[in-house]
């Protein structure tokens, strides 16, 4: 499967429901859709066409906060993002997508302490990375967020 | 009546001193439940990318771990790479590859040494450890550091390998192959080794693709998956190699397969000495354009990843940078249950764990609490290779 027809097959399965593809090259696309249709084509790009989970990054853009989820497929060496835009920033919400792959178990948790992004339907949201006594509301890889200098003789 | 204890290990990592909190809950001796807490020494890098140039971000991906300390830049470059289109000269590409396979066979070693001292082979780790210095004096003598190497620069890379060089890492790499066949006799042949590692820790191969789980761990599952080979990169598609792949899923396998791909490293760095051309090293680039980039790269414990964008400015806007440890952690809670606790240390093992840490201080209260601390995990497992031989009538 080349780049052309894992996109192809995309398109030709959700329709309308894809808002844009763009391949970048002829290893890599981004594919972009709604939020609410993530859980149905994750599930189709994970378990029908057999991609591996990379990852998923979410991006504090100005319009709202993007989150990317990075599939590849192995056998021809290309990677498709999916790429939904939570226009909210205040409380931005998705769907887990846990219950497809337990690959997404640790990056769900990271998302949410780092961008303050809710996963519905993920109950194990504790925190990964940060301490326990974080203060709740501060997101560190959104871009109000201003690292505090460590050093007081700095200031 | 059953009884469930909890056994609270770390936060420093049982196997290398960096830190890590586990929470192991056991049946009598086995394994039935596992909590795993990280981030005691996150560092916030993603976050520090943002704030500076193309060109410093690649230094700072590098420190992010001091044993795959040419993985992270590798896939640093690729990505940006990706924004830009940018082309690498030819020579740069072989440099490249044959800076990735050393590193490769250092860091195999590395966990070959720790897992024998985890079996009570000491002998084996003081080997390991012996011979991996023969790579990391090739390191020295090319980069100029034992590790960090600073190599990799957007389109290019830093440093040629000199034409006196040549002779020098052939004789080097001489000298390590007969010690790795020493080694692997030495592991795979002994039949107190396959009565600690067979059948324990498997990770079957559905749950492997569930996890996605990647590099040695996957491939020992029966996954044939390699970011050299699936997405070329380097030379790699210039130079005849093998993904050694296994079907068992045990610690065994993870242990076949990295040992094996130790020999496939020699054979790629021989065959990039060879065939490298020569001309110029660096194409060069000046101004990176708004967009967005991947780049992949297999680092020794696995496929590591960085997607990288980009406004148009000399910084990026974000900066994902995952390590292939963070999807091959999790499999260890699908290996563990079941097992018992004095194989818990080598099972965690067998992921090749790597968490780019320091040490941090901690206070723990001993009174009235009887703790596991990490000497006595691993007086378990020694004791329980030193009851095999036993049994077997080895001394």
């Amino acid at each position: 499967m080349n780049i052309d027809e894992a996109l192809k097959s995309i398109a030709d399965h959700f329709g309308s429901r894809i808002l844009k593809v763009s391949k970048r090259s002829a290893k890599r696309a981004y594919v972009d859709i709604y939020p609410k249709d993530v859980v149905d084509v994750v599930r189709y790009i994970f378990k029908e066409m057999a991609f591996r989970f990379n990852i998923a990054s979410a991006v504090d853009d100005f319009d709202g906060l993007e989150i990317l989820y990075h599939f590849s497929y192995d056998a021809s060496g290309i990677v498709i993002s999916v790429r939904a835009l939570l226009k909210d920033k205040e409380d931005p919400h998705i769907d887990t997508i846990t219950e497809i792959t337990r690959s997404a178990w640790w990056i769900e948790r990271e998302i949410h302490e780092l961008f303050g992004i809710e996963f519905d339907g993920n109950h194990d949201l504790r925190p990964l990375l940060l301490p326990d006594d974080w203060p709740s509301g501060v997101y560190p890889l959104r871009k109000n967020f201003v690292a505090q200098k460590r050093d007081s003789r700095e200031e | 009546m059953s009884h469930k204890a909890h056994v609270p290990i770390g936060p420093y990592h049982p196997l290398q001193e960096e830190p890590e909190f586990y929470k192991l809950v056991v049946d009598g001796e086995v394994v039935v439940d596992v909590d795993v807490r990280i981030g005691y020494n996150h560092r916030g890098i993603e976050k520090i990318s943002e704030a500076k140039s193309f060109d410093q971000s690649i230094f700072i991906v590098e420190r992010i771990c001091g044993i795959c300390s040419s993985s992270h830049p590798i896939s640093c470059v690729q990505a940006i790479e990706d924004i830009a289109d940018i082309t690498v000269p030819e020579r740069a590409l072989y440099i490249r590859s044959i800076n990735q396979e050393l590193e490769r066979i250092h860091s195999h070693l590395l966990w070959l040494g720790l897992a024998g001292h985890f079996l009570g082979y000491n002998t084996v780790f003081m080997w390991a450890w012996k011979y991996r210095e023969l790579i990391c004096d090739i390191m020295e003598t090319v980069t100029g550091n034992r590790q960090n190497y600073a190599m990799l620069k957007v389109g290019g890379v830093r440093r040629d390998i000199e034409k006196e060089h040549v002779p020098y890492i052939l004789s080097r790499l001489d000298e390590l192959l007969p010690k790795l066949d020493m080694l692997k006799g030495a592991v795979l042949d002994d039949p107190v080794i396959h009565a600690r590692l067979k059948g324990v820790g498997v990770l079957t191969k559905d749950a492997a693709i569930d996890y996605a789980a990647l590099g040695p761990v996957a491939r020992a599952s029966g996954i044939d998956i390699d970011a050299r080979r699936d997405h070329p990169y380097a030379a790699y598609d210039r130079v005849k190699w093998n993904v050694i792949t296994r079907e068992e899923g045990d610690v065994f396998a993870k242990t076949v397969v990295r040992i094996l791909e130790m020999y496939e490293s020699a054979s790629i760095i021989r065959q990039c000495l060879d065939k490298m051309p020569q001309g110029p090293i660096d194409s060069n680039p000046k101004d990176i354009p708004a967009g967005e980039g991947i780049g992949l790269a297999e680092a020794p414990r696995g496929e590591c990843f960085h997607y990288i964008k980009s406004d148009g400015t000399n910084s990026p806007i974000r900066h994902k940078i995952r390590a292939p440890t963070y999807m091959n952690f999790p499999t260890f809670r699908e290996t563990v249950i079941g097992q018992t606790i004095s194989d818990a240390t080598i099972i965690l093992a067998g992921i090749d764990p790597c968490y780019c840490c320091t040490e941090r201080m901690l206070i723990v209260d001993t009174k009235d609490k009887d703790l596991m601390n990490v000497e006595k995990l691993i007086k378990l497992s020694q004791d329980k290779t030193a009851r095999i031989k036993e049994k077997m009538g080895i001394k």
